[in-house]
């Protein structure tokens, strides 16, 4: 069996990058986002790209440094307003960008990596979304359709992994690395812990092994939190001896 | 006197039924979670990819591999369930969350809503808000009466591009209550913030309603 593991962000990418290429990369927000394999695209100093992901980090962390870089071309989301850069680049022209609602987007990857050209959805229907689209009638409703989403490159991150290429993520640092991992014409995986083979229990794993071509223990996890959001305890009551 | 937006989002959460799954938007609607009334057990879905959102952590327990779709830290439940973003809109999609939440910007007399973009001044993006309205069975826009400016925002028609066309039910603004039915079957006052009066109502709407006796 080919061996899938790498020993570096950079390593894993050898030879995958070109200028002018469609890249994937999971995460929501910056909540299991492949931040090994970002850098590593960062450092590359390839271009012209054009990225697929729910939204593109913030300024100086995530995919924002890939626009920070000037490296990308076009961006493929659902949401950008964490990202002041974003906003400035795209109102002064220098970014394209193709808003998707998020359950569309999330659904155009699915279908790309289950080989499903395109599907029907209520979502958009009347709105500029389905500007230029076919809209059908179904039992008296109106669906708009949307084709598949597939890339380049797909980049993912989980929490655990193993030689063989499964894949386990942790709590919601799940959300679109699954569906990514399998839309990629390579798909290359992180994981914060490489597990022994068996170590991660056949019925445990989220993403089987067929849908990644090659895994790398990230080097290091800032696992920046964008938005802190605490309780106070219940305020102790203040009360003297008597 | 007006609602606050802490009395909006009470009065959003009297709209919540015993079993709901619902989900809250980004803003008042995520106040919603501090009213739910008692006697009334909802579960909260996180469109990123989770069902049954506990309250924020307690300082210095953040995960930062927990968070809800407003990307602020939480905790989970016992019942709590983790899934993928396709999963999650499966959920949206397919009819299976009770109660979506969500803030506004416009709504039209038809039950048209705009809360996701300002051609030439705001991208933001409309996130899963176009899932959310074409999805779930029944859809409540909690948002102040008017913008700042002063300028209405329950229209006859949105100049706003839709997140969703004939999608809202009810709308909670700080002024009042309207129930809209779908497809064209207007716009009805059914409560008034308690010393707002109707004229006040009318001279900051221009969408048409009717009013409930």
């Amino acid at each position: 069996m080919a061996d899938k593991v790498q020993t570096s962000a950079q390593g894993a990418l050898d030879g995958l990058l070109f200028d002018g290429m469609t890249i994937m990369a999971g995460g929501f927000g910056l909540c299991g986002i492949p931040e090994n394999l970002i850098a590593a695209v960062r450092a590359s100093g390839v271009n012209d790209l054009t990225v697929i992901s729910n939204n593109c980090g913030v300024d100086d962390f995530g995919l924002g440094i890939l626009l920070a870089g000037g490296q990308i071309r076009k961006m493929i989301s659902s949401y950008v307003g964490e990202n002041r850069l974003f906003e400035r680049l795209y109102l002064a022209g220098e970014l394209e960008l193709e808003f998707n609602p998020q359950g569309t987007l999330a659904e155009r990857i699915r279908a790309g990596g289950a080989g499903v050209a395109a599907f029907f959805t209520r979502t958009g229907v009347g709105t500029q979304v389905a500007e230029g689209k076919e809209v059908r009638e179904f039992d008296g409703e109106l669906y708009v359709m949307e084709r598949a989403l597939t890339a380049d490159l797909a980049i993912v991150r989980a929490w655990k992994g193993d030689a063989a290429g499964n894949l386990v993520y942790r709590k919601t640092a799940r959300n679109f690395n699954p569906v990514m991992a399998t839309a990629g014409k390579v798909t290359v995986a992180e994981v914060e812990t490489l597990a022994p083979i068996g170590a991660l229990g056949p019925d445990q794993i989220h993403t089987p092994g067929i849908f990644v071509d090659r895994i790398v223990q990230g080097a290091a996890y800032e696992r920046r939190i964008e938005r802190v959001t605490t309780r106070p305890r219940a305020a102790a009551v203040a009360r003297e001896e008597v | 006197m007006a609602w606050t937006r802490e009395e909006m989002a009470a009065r959003a959460a009297a709209e919540l039924r015993d079993g709901f799954y619902v989900n809250l938007g980004i803003g008042i609607p995520t106040l919603v979670a501090n009213h739910i009334p008692a006697g009334v057990q909802v579960t909260l879905q996180s469109e990123n990819g989770m069902l049954g959102m506990g309250p924020f952590p307690y300082e210095g327990e953040a995960d930062p591999d927990l968070i809800n779709a407003g990307k602020q830290t939480i905790t989970e439940l016992a019942s709590s369930s983790y899934f993928s973003s396709a999963d999650s809109f499966a959920m949206i999609r397919g009819g299976h969350i009770d109660l979506s939440i969500l803030g506004g910007m416009q709504v039209a007399e038809n039950g048209d809503l705009a809360n996701w973009m300002v051609p030439g001044k705001m991208v933001k993006g409309m996130g899963g808000a176009m899932d959310l309205v074409a999805g779930v069975r029944r859809v409540v826009v909690v948002m102040e009466h008017t913008e700042r400016s002063g300028a209405a925002k329950l229209v006859r028609r949105c100049s706003l591009p839709l997140t969703g066309a004939g999608v809202v039910d009810l709308v909670i603004t700080d002024l009042g209550v309207f129930q809209i039915a779908r497809h064209g079957g207007g716009v009805r006052l059914t409560e008034r913030a308690a010393g707002v009066d109707l004229e006040e109502i009318r001279a900051k709407t221009e969408g048409a309603f009717e009013v409930a006796t």
